[in-house]
C-alpha cells in the first residue's frame, strides 16, 4: 500500500510537471538562459576595457609603456588618445573609458636623466572592482618596465612568478559554471515542490488528496521525491555542460558529488515545502521562493567570497545549504576533494535538511487543522 | 422606439475552439425590464455580456447598445452601461467605504454628488453599518451587493450582471433580485445572466442559450405555457421513489423525471397520457397529479434529449451496510480563535440515505462538512465514518470516503487515463487497478477521451470522470460539495441518476449545497445557521413547516428563508 501510493504520487507529480506547458517551460528555459548568461556574462574577470592616454611627453618611454599596456592579452580593447585634462575628465565621466593614463611633459627626459618622475592613473571609482584590477595590472606593467631600465636599483631583483593551483589559467568559467549547479538546482527544487502544492491548492486537487487514505507524510514524500529526481536531472545536465562544453576538469569523486547534491536538494525542498504550507496561491509561492533565493545566493559565496563578509553575516551563512554545496562542487570538480572533506561539508547540510523537512511537515500537518 | 440592445447576426469564435461561443445571434432587448440570459455553463452567457459591454469584438454581425457601437465608441458606451463581472474587482484589503471611494474616483463621482450617491447606494444595498469592514471579510452575498453598488455609482441606462447569484445563499439571492426589480422601476434596463433555470421565471424576458445557440427568446411564461398539462407530480411513493424514477424514465411517454422531496416530478411527451401508478409499479396508494410546468421542464423539452436512465452503479454489489448509522457527528464544535464556526452539531446518517447540509454563507455548513470528511479537525466532539473515528483511525475512515468537490478536482494537465490510474493508486487498488479502471472507462463511455487532457473534456465528461475517480474504491460514504452547480440540466440528471443508483446499493451520500434543486434529492436536510442546526427533516417536512396562508405551496427556498428569518427573529 505504502509503496504503491508513493509510486502513484511520484508518477502523478512527474506527469503533472511535464504535461503542464507552463511548468515544463519553467524547468527548461530559465535554467538554459541562466546557464548561458552566468557562463558568459557574469564573468568576474576584467576584460575588454577601454582606456585613454593623455600624453604630454614627447619621448620614447611613454610610447613604449602605452604599447605594453595596450598589447596586454585581452585586457585592453581600445586606447584613446586625449589632448587635454578636460577631455580626460569627460571621458571618465561619460564612462567611455575606465582609466586615463597621464604622462607629464618631462617624463622621458626625467627617466633618461635618472630623475624621479610619476605617471598619473585616473580611475573610474564607480566601477571600483574593475578599476582595482586594472590598476593592479597596469602597476605591474609599469614596475616591470622600471625594473628593466638600465642603471635602476630594481635591476637583478627577483621577479614574482605567480602560479594558480587547480585553475592554472585562472579561467573564471571553471569556477562559475560548476557553481551554477547549486543555484539552478535550488531554483528547481523550490519550484517543483513549492509551486506544485500551491497549484494543487488552486485546482482543488489538494483537498482531494487530503481526503484520500494517504497520510500527510506520504503526501510530503510524494512531493519530495519528484523534486529530488528533477533536481538531480537538472544538476546532471549542468555538470555535463560544465565538463563537456566548458571543458572544466572533473577531478574528484562523482558519487560523492551526487551524494552532496541529494542532501543539498533535500534541504532546499524542505524550504520549498515550508513555503508551500504557508501560501495559498502560486503567485505567493513564487514570491516566497524568491525571498529565499536572493539572500541564499548572495550569502553562498557564489559571487562574493564569504570571508569578505562581516563576521555577523558570516555567522548567518552557516544555515545556508548553498554555502556547503558550493564548496563541494568546486572541490570535487577542480581539486579532487578527499571524501573526508566532502563529508565535512555534507553533514551540516544534512542537519539543515532534517530541520527544514521536519519543520515543514510539522507546519503542513498543523495547517490542515 | 428602438430597442436598447440590438444584435444582428452576431457570432463570436475564439481561436482554437471548434464551435463558436456565440453563433449567428439576432435579438433585441428592451429597456425597463429584467432581461434574463439563461443557460448552463459554456452556453455563451459571459461571451454575450462581454460583447454587449464592448470588452470583446464580435467575429461577425452588428451590435448596437443604446444606439452605440460598443467597439467603436467605448468611452460613450461606458457612460451609459454599468457592468458587473462574475468576480467584481473588489479590493479585499480595503474597507467597504474605501472600495466605494476608489470606484468613485475612477468614475469621477465627486463632492456633494458622491456623498448623496453613497448614502443612496449604502441604504439600497443595506451595507450602511458595514462601511468600515474589509471587503474580504464580507459574505458572498454582501460582496455581490458591494460590487453592485460600485457598478451603480453613475446611474446607468443599462446594467449588465454576469451570474450575480453564484455562490450566494437563497436569502441574499432574493435580496439581489429585489434590488434588480427596484432598478428596473427606476427606468434602468437590467441584463441578468444565470445558470439557475429557476431564476428564469423571475425575468420579464428570457434569452435561453445552449451551446452558443438561442433555444428560446421571449417572456418565460410563453415557454412554460407550451408545456401546460405535461408536468405531473407522483405522490405517496415512500422509500421507493428512486426505483420508481428509474422505471418512469424507461417509459417512452416520459421525457423527464426528477426527484422532488418525497415525490417525483415527471414531464410527459407531447400528447401523451401521464403514467399510471400501476405502470410505474408504484405502491397502491400512490397518486399522479397534474402540476404547473417549470421553466426547466420546458428547457428539457426544447432540448429534445433524454437522459440514459440506467447507471452502471446499479449492477455493483451492495455496500455492506451493517444496518446502523454510517456517518455520525457527535457534538461537533469548531472554533477559530474567538469565533465558533460550528457549535455542538450532532446528527447520524444511515446507509442508503442522502443527507443535505444547507445554510446561508458563513453559517458553518462548510466547516461541518469539512470536519465530516476529515479536512478539518474539530475543536471538540467526534466524527465517525463507517464506524471509524476520523481522528483516531483517519486512514481507515478515509479509505471508505469518496469526495467530489464543486469544481471537479481533477488533474487538468493529466490525461483521463492518468487521472484514473492516479486515483486507483492512491486508494491502493493494487492488482485490481486495471480491472477497475477498465470498468469505469466502459461504464462512463470514457474510451474516446482516454488520452485527452482531463481539463479539456466537455463538461459532462469531466463530471463523469470526477465521479468515476471518487467512487473507484467503492466507498461507503460519498461527500459531495455543490456537485452540479452551473451544470446543464441533462448532465445534472445523469449525475443524480448515478447517485440514486449508488444510494440504492446502500451508499451514504452527504451533500452541501446552495442549490435548491440538489437539496430536493435529499432524504433529510439539516439547516445550519450561526453554527447550529436550526432545523432537520425531509424536504417535504421543511416545506410544510413554512406553510402559511400567504404561501400555501412553499418551495424549499421559501422554507429555507422562512426558517432562517424565524431563527433570526428569535435570537
Amino acid at each position: 500500500m505504502f509503496w504503491e501510493r508513493i509510486k502513484t504520487l511520484v508518477v502523478k507529480e512527474l506527469w503533472a510537471v511535464w504535461r503542464d506547458p507552463k511548468s515544463r517551460t519553467m524547468l527548461i528555459v530559465p535554467p538554459m538562459i541562466q546557464l548561458v548568461l552566468f557562463s558568459f556574462a557574469a564573468t568576474l574577470e576584467v576584460k575588454n576595457v577601454q582606456i585613454a592616454v593623455l600624453n604630454r611627453d614627447i619621448g620614447g618611454h611613454s610610447v613604449e609603456l602605452v604599447q605594453r599596456i595596450a598589447g596586454s592579452k585581452d585586457l585592453v580593447k581600445g586606447v584613446h588618445l586625449l589632448h587635454g585634462d578636460r577631455e580626460a575628465g569627460d571621458a571618465l565621466a561619460a564612462q567611455d573609458v575606465l582609466m586615463v593614463v597621464r604622462f607629464p611633459p618631462d617624463f622621458s627626459r626625467a627617466i633618461d636623466g635618472g630623475k624621479p618622475t610619476e605617471i598619473e592613473l585616473m580611475l573610474d571609482g564607480r566601477r571600483s572592482n574593475a578599476a582595482q584590477i586594472l590598476e593592479g595590472y597596469v602597476t605591474d606593467i609599469i614596475s616591470q618596465y622600471a625594473a628593466e631600465l638600465p642603471g635602476r636599483p630594481g635591476r637583478g631583483q627577483p621577479l614574482l612568478a605567480p602560479r594558480a593551483f587547480f585553475n592554472p589559467n585562472l579561467e573564471s568559467s571553471w569556477s562559475t559554471v560548476p557553481s551554477l549547479t547549486a543555484i539552478l538546482t535550488m531554483l528547481v527544487g523550490l519550484v517543483v515542490t513549492g509551486l506544485s502544492v500551491a497549484r494543487e491548492r488552486e485546482l482543488g486537487t489538494f483537498e482531494q488528496l487530503l481526503v484520500s487514505p494517504a497520510w500527510p507524510g506520504e503526501i510530503i514524500l510524494g512531493k519530495t521525491v519528484p523534486g529530488l529526481l528533477i533536481g538531480i536531472a537538472e544538476g546532471s545536465l549542468i555538470i555535463g555542460f560544465a565538463h563537456f562544453v566548458f571543458g572544466v576538469p572533473l577531478t574528484g569523486s562523482v558519487p560523492l558529488l551526487y551524494l552532496g547534491m541529494a542532501v543539498y536538494l533535500a534541504a532546499v525542498i524542505g524550504v520549498g515545502l515550508f513555503i508551500s504550507s504557508l501560501v495559498a496561491t502560486q503567485q505567493q509561492a513564487m514570491l516566497g521562493a524568491f525571498t529565499f533565493v536572493a539572500p541564499a545566493i548572495l550569502l553562498s559565496g557564489f559571487a562574493t567570497p564569504i570571508a569578505n563578509m562581516p563576521d555577523w553575516l558570516q555567522t548567518i551563512t552557516v544555515i545556508n545549504p548553498a554555502r556547503y554545496f558550493l564548496v563541494i562542487i568546486k572541490g570535487v570538480f577542480l581539486k579532487d576533494m578527499p571524501a573526508g572533506e566532502v563529508l565535512g561539508q555534507i553533514w551540516p547540510m544534512a542537519v539543515i535538511a532534517l530541520f527544514t523537512l521536519s519543520a515543514s511537515s510539522w507546519l503542513f500537518r498543523r495547517r490542515l487543522q | 422606439m428602438d430597442p436598447l440592445i440590438r444584435l444582428e447576426g452576431v457570432s463570436k469564435h475564439f481561436d482554437g475552439q471548434e464551435r463558436p461561443a456565440i453563433g449567428a445571434l439576432s435579438v433585441a432587448l428592451e429597456a425597463g425590464r429584467i432581461n434574463g440570459l439563461v443557460g448552463p455553463d459554456g452556453a455563451g452567457k459571459t461571451t454575450l455580456i462581454r460583447l454587449m459591454a464592448g470588452l470583446l469584438a464580435p467575429s461577425a454581425g452588428k451590435i448596437r447598445v443604446a444606439g452605440l457601437d460598443p467597439v467603436a465608441a467605448p468611452s460613450e458606451l461606458r457612460r451609459v452601461v454599468a457592468y458587473m463581472p462574475q468576480r467584481f474587482g473588489l479590493y479585499e484589503d480595503l474597507t467597504v467605504l474605501e472600495n466605494l471611494n476608489l470606484y468613485a474616483d475612477i468614475r469621477g463621482v465627486v463632492g456633494a454628488e458622491r456623498r448623496s450617491r453613497f448614502d443612496e447606494l449604502l441604504a439600497f444595498t443595506d451595507l450602511t453599518s458595514f462601511t468600515g469592514r474589509l471587503a474580504g471579510r464580507l459574505s458572498g452575498g454582501m460582496k455581490q451587493k458591494l460590487g453592485l453598488a460600485c457598478a451603480l455609482l453613475k446611474v446607468p441606462k443599462l446594467l449588465l450582471l454576469d451570474e450575480p447569484s453564484v455562490g450566494v445563499d437563497p436569502i441574499s439571492r432574493r435580496e439581489l433580485w429585489k434590488m434588480a426589480a427596484d432598478l428596473v422601476s427606476q427606468g434602468i434596463a437590467v441584463v441578468w445572466s444565470t445558470a439557475y433555470l429557476d431564476e428564469a421565471e423571475r425575468c420579464d424576458e428570457v434569452l435561453l442559450l445552449n451551446a452558443g445557440q438561442v433555444l428560446f427568446a421571449g417572456p418565460p411564461g410563453r415557454l412554460t405555457g407550451e408545456l401546460a398539462g405535461r408536468s405531473y407530480l407522483v405522490h405517496g411513493l415512500g422509500g421507493s421513489r428512486r426505483a420508481v424514477l428509474e422505471r418512469a424514465l424507461a417509459l417512452p411517454s416520459v421525457i423527464d423525471g426528477q426527484i422532488q422531496g418525497a415525490s417525483l416530478r415527471l414531464v410527459v411527451a407531447d400528447g401523451a397520457m401521464p403514467p399510471s401508478p400501476v405502470e410505474l409499479e408504484a405502491p397502491s396508494d400512490a397518486t399522479v397529479v397534474a402540476t404547473e410546468a417549470r421553466f426547466e421542464d420546458a428547457f428539457i423539452a426544447r432540448l429534445g434529449q433524454r437522459v440514459r436512465p440506467h447507471s452502471p452503479y446499479a449492477e455493483r454489489p451492495a455496500v455492506g451496510a451493517a444496518g446502523g448509522p454510517t456517518v455520525v457527528a457527535e457534538k461537533l464544535t469548531k472554533r477559530f480563535g474567538a469565533f465558533t464556526a460550528a457549535d455542538d452539531i450532532s446528527f447520524s446518517i444511515s446507509g442508503g440515505e442522502i443527507f443535505g447540509l444547507l445554510g446561508p454563507n458563513g453559517a458553518g455548513k462548510s466547516t461541518t462538512f469539512k470536519m465530516m470528511c476529515g479536512l478539518l479537525k474539530p475543536s471538540a466532539g467526534h466524527a465517525t465514518v463507517a464506524g471509524y473515528d476520523l481522528l483516531r483511525a483517519a486512514a481507515q475512515a478515509r479509505a471508505r470516503i469518496g469526495y467530489m468537490a464543486q469544481k471537479f478536482s481533477l488533474y487538468g494537465d493529466l490525461s483521463v487515463r492518468q487521472n484514473l490510474n492516479f486515483f486507483a493508486g492512491i486508494y491502493g487498488l493494487g492488482k485490481r487497478r486495471a480491472t477497475v479502471v477498465g470498468r469505469m472507462v466502459e461504464a462512463f463511455g470514457l474510451d474516446p477521451y482516454l488520452d485527452s487532457d482531463a481539463g479539456r473534456l466537455p463538461l459532462g465528461f469531466k463530471q463523469r470522470l470526477a465521479l468515476a475517480c471518487a467512487t473507484m474504491h467503492d466507498p461507503t460514504v460519498l461527500f459531495l460539495d455543490e456537485p452540479t452547480s452551473g451544470v446543464d440540466p441533462l448532465t445534472r440528471r445523469e449525475f443524480w441518476g448515478h447517485i440514486n443508483a449508488l444510494v440504492g446499493r446502500g451508499v451514504t451520500v452527504v451533500v452541501t449545497t446552495h442549490f435548491m434543486d440538489e437539496a430536493e434529492y435529499c432524504d433529510r436536510i439539516a439547516l445550519v445557521y450561526h453554527g447550529r442546526i436550526i432545523a432537520e427533516g425531509s424536504p417535504d417536512a421543511l416545506k410544510a413547516s413554512a406553510r402559511a396562508p400567504s404561501r400555501p405551496e412553499p418551495t424549499l427556498e421559501d422554507a429555507f428563508i422562512a426558517l432562517v428569518e424565524g431563527q433570526e427573529a428569535a435570537e
